[in-house]
């Protein structure tokens, strides 16, 4: 059968790449899928402490690459979820230590066992951004509602369609409803109108996410996180599941709004 | 009444993030074409070099500008007035059929793809 390979990518920083791989990886293995996850940001390491497991790295992608340890060895099984793996980025400052080709051969090599493996590609447009997307079957693009975000994002479409591996598919992060509807922040729709890409996911702004960080416990653990759900559901769509898109209104419906036109009813998010 | 409607089935038309669109939509045309600032500029230059060898243009009131619909469909629509002295045809003679075509043409535009010169046999 093989793995699907997919890259987080986005262009901007700070959007929620590392956050969305991560989740999206606990997602898949609690959906039963073997999952690996692969930090491709070198020198910025950061996939282990969101997923609360840097405490237990050996060895990292670079060591690999160079020889200095077997593929086996790096590949950091998570606790909770034995189908669950974890090979964290190197610390090196050296950006040139991992080329595209080597990227897809580290990805070949765990085709057979795995049925996902997503990697976490870094900001930017050069090597990094190349390395991460060179062995995937599909890019998702990650952006926020936010004006330079969604900039960045069309150029690494632009990127990504340029070396034929594309339409990349759309998570617009960190999204407030209540924003939206005073015309303050862009929709989803604005954004997919100016993109021109299809959506897999949106998630929306959520306080839990810090926390969740904080602890090494990623949110879509938690319940009671809306971005959490949000998670699993493009979890679920990556499996091929046909997930309608959240309706980020908890408390919607025309009379809803007819009430908070005159006063009444309570506030959106 | 439109906003009314607007509260009731949507959102306020007026916030900044309609200005936010429209100002993404006019940046992402140009950065999709991927031809620098200077390059436009010396494009644009040549242009109008070209076309005056053919007629004289009112530098003053050209336009050329980027139309993008999506990332598959983008062009140049250029505006590109006339003169309003005599326009210079080659190969014109003065008579009364260049006179006619003559003032036609003084009150017309051009379009980029098109210029169309009446020949004056």
């Amino acid at each position: 059968m093989g793995a699907k390979v997919v890259t987080i990518t986005s262009g901007k920083g700070g959007v929620g790449k590392t956050t969305t791989t991560a989740n999206l990886g606990v997602s898949l293995a609690r959906l039963g899928k073997k999952v690996i996850v692969i930090d491709a940001d070198i020198g910025l390491r950061n996939l282990d402490v969101i997923m609360g497991l840097e405490n237990r790295i050996v060895y990292d992608l670079v060591d690999v690459i160079e020889g200095r340890s077997k593929l086996r060895q790096a590949m950091i099984k998570h606790k909770q979820f034995p189908d669950l793996y974890l090979i964290p980025a190197a610390q090196t400052r050296d950006k040139m230590a991992v080329s595209p080709t080597d990227m897809i051969q580290v990805a070949d090599k765990l085709r057979e066992e795995f049925q996902f493996i997503l990697i976490d590609s870094p900001a930017g447009i050069e090597r990094g951004f190349r390395n991460a997307v060179a062995p995937a079957d599909e890019i998702l693009v990650v952006t926020n509602p936010e004006v330079s975000a969604i900039r960045d994002a069309d150029r690494i479409i632009g990127l990504i369609e340029a070396e034929n591996k594309g339409p990349g598919k759309l998570i617009i992060n960190r999204i407030k409803q209540g924003m939206v509807k005073k015309g303050e922040m862009l929709s989803a729709n604005d954004i997919t109108d100016i993109l021109g890409i299809k959506i897999i996911g949106i998630v929306p702004e959520d306080e839990y996410v810090i926390p969740a960080s904080n602890s090494g416990v990623p949110v879509t653990l938690n319940p009671n996180s809306r971005a959490g759900i949000a998670f699993t559901n493009i979890a679920r769509r990556l499996t091929g599941e046909d997930i309608p898109l959240m309706d980020l209104e908890d408390n919607g419906g025309i009379f809803n709004r007819i009430a908070r036109l005159f006063g009444g009813g309570s506030g959106g998010t | 009444m439109a906003s009314f409607f607007d509260r009731m089935f949507g959102r306020n038309r007026e916030g900044s993030s309609a200005t936010a669109k429209d100002r993404l939509r006019f940046v992402l045309q140009y950065d999709r074409i991927n031809i620098p600032p200077e390059k436009m500029e010396e494009m644009k230059r040549e242009i109008l070099e070209v076309i005056s060898k053919y007629v004289a243009i009112d530098r003053e009131k050209v336009d050329i500008a980027l139309e993008q619909r999506d990332r598959d469909h983008s062009k140049i629509v250029a505006e590109i007035p006339f003169a309003k002295d005599r326009v210079l045809q080659i190969g014109a003679t003065p008579d009364e059929n260049n006179d006619e075509t003559q003032s036609e043409n003084e009150a017309g535009n051009a379009e980029l793809d098109e210029v169309t010169q009446e020949d004056s046999e």
